[in-house]
């Protein structure tokens, strides 16, 4: 029997669908059967980012309603065997689906799957309830600004209501000269105001959107600080204690990311 | 005991004239309808009650002893008072509430200890005092009719005395609130706004300049005495 994790963040754009991406792939990497969940009906994107858009023939909505069998909708990955997306709608509307069908689908995949990866969308509203609903744990993304900050505190308060493990906090596109200059929050302030486990760190990196774009999540390819943290991510989801910013060759940020790791 | 009271005239109704003014004392132990029969026989309307202007109506305090009245009750006799002898009721004093009255009277002084953190779009809202063993972050928010006491860091906003308590008082060990009220006042901390600075650790009405001020905490306990319960 798997877990199901959420990956969300109450602000659009910071990152959750690149996170599930990354985080899918990485776990798949590691030889983990995986089978990551797009939830934005009528924005889904994460099919995009996995380069899948084209195979897509069935999405969430058909399952929800019985229109086919959960594994005719299942698009498997171009590289792994053992990674799977059940790809949101496109056409359809956010209340087409309910959070209990989406707690059966859930439970379903969790029967033949490690780990089931949900994407969830912006906002607190139906799409979050429906993200939420068949989650086990959860991961909130954040972008190290005051606003996005300011959501995740919100989904926080949130999740605790679930009965779900509490969350664990990505900080996404990282600055590293913005935080030196105190232009941005650095990460030890946000982790003390949203005062939940930090489980990585990843730095902005054009190299994500260029990987994105060509159908390919950065995890494939371990040149980059940033594939580096995804896959550090995935080690940690499965229990391992990696340091959090080995990969940090700056000298006044490896200090701080030693006091990080001092808090974990 | 009737026929005593068939005898001499009941006293249930008795009003005297002291320093402070008219006191009506109503018996506790008869009926009400039998204060209000008294009343209405003992209450005589004289022409001089009738020439008195607005202006020169007296009041009358009545105290009822332990009687409790409901407030329809308190009603009837304000309304028989004043149209027998066209005397305003002040107060009517009871020497008993009810037990509903006496639970919320007692959670009013009580301090309810919250551990956790209210975060962004969180109200957490108390009766009498607030104890929270956490942080209230920006986007949060704390209420209480009594005062609240945060352990940890202050960043969002804060309502002592939210039912009127101007003597509610705010105090954080990090206090660095969006916005701090008392009672029906309120402070806003804005960085473009360089007059209000904080300072200290504590939040307070303050009756001179009838505003919200930040101190030191130590000064708690001379201007608010009441803090002290031992
Ligand atoms: N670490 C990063 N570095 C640079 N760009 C990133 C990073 N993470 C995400 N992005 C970009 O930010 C945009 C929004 O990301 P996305 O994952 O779609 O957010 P969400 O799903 O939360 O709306 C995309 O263009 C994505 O490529
Ligand atoms: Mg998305």
């Amino acid at each position: 029997m798997g877990e199901a994790i959420v990956i969300t963040s109450g602000k659009g754009g910071v990152g959750k669908t690149t996170t599930s991406a990354n985080i899918g792939t990485s776990l798949a990497l590691l030889g983990k059967r995986v089978c990551m969940i797009d939830t934005d009906i009528g924005l889904r994107n994460l099919d995009v980012v996995m380069g899948l858009e084209n195979r897509i023939i069935y999405d969430l909505v058909d399952v929800a309603h019985g229109r086919c069998k959960l594994h005719q909708a299942l698009i498997k990955d171009k590289r792994f065997e053992c990674l799977y997306l059940l790809p949101a709608a496109q056409t359809k509307d956010k209340h087409d689906v309910e959070p209990e069908q989406m707690k059966k689908i859930v439970q379903e995949l969790k029967q033949d799957y490690d780990y089931v990866i949900i994407d969830c969308p912006a906002g607190i509203e139906q799409g979050y309830k429906n993200a939420v609903a068949g989650a086990d744990k959860s991961i909130v993304v954040t972008n190290p600004e005051t606003s996005s900050v300011r959501d995740a505190d919100r989904i926080i308060g949130l999740l605790e209501q679930e009965d779900i493990e509490p969350p664990k906090l990505i900080v996404n596109r990282v600055k590293a000269h913005m935080m030196e200059n105190g232009d941005s929050l650095d990460v030890d302030e946000i982790v003390s105001i949203l005062a939940i486990e930090l489980i990585g760190v990843v730095v902005d990196d054009e190299n994500v959107i260029r990987a994105s774009n060509r159908g390919e999540p950065i995890a494939l390819n371990p040149d980059t600080k940033a594939s580096i943290a995804y896959r550090n991510i995935a080690r940690r989801i499965l229990g391992e204690s990696v340091p959090l910013m080995s990969l940090q060759q700056d000298k006044g940020l490896l200090k701080k990311m030693k006091s990080f790791f001092g808090m974990r | 005991m009737a026929q005593k009271q068939k005898q001499n005239t009941p006293h249930f109704v008795t009003i005297k004239g002291t320093k402070e003014g008219l006191i009506l004392h109503l018996d506790d132990k008869c009926s009400f309808d039998q204060l209000l029969s008294e009343l209405e026989a003992k209450l005589i309307r004289t022409p001089a009650d009738d020439t008195t202007s607005e202006t020169q109506k007296l009041s009358v305090n009545v105290k009822v002893g332990k009687r409790y009245l409901s407030d329809n009750q308190k009603d009837i006799l304000r309304k028989l008072v004043y149209q027998k002898k066209h005397l305003l009721v002040d107060e009517i004093d009871s020497e008993v509430i009810t037990k509903e009255k006496a639970d919320e009277l007692l959670r009013e002084t009580e301090i309810t200890s919250v551990s956790r953190i209210i975060r962004s779009g969180q109200v957490l809202k108390v009766q009498g005092d607030l104890l929270l063993i956490g942080d209230v972050n920006p986007g949060g928010c704390v209420m209480a009719t009594g005062n609240i006491f945060v352990m940890g860091a202050l960043k969002g906003m804060a309502h002592a005395g939210h039912s009127g308590r101007k003597d509610a008082v705010v105090t954080a060990s990090l206090m660095n609130p969006t916005m701090v009220r008392i009672a029906d006042k309120y402070v806003q901390v804005d960085k473009d706004n360089p007059t209000i600075d904080i300072i200290g650790e504590c939040a307070f009405f303050d009756e001179g300049s009838m505003s919200v001020k930040f101190d030191r905490i130590h000064i708690l306990h001379q201007i608010r005495p009441s803090l002290n319960r031992l």
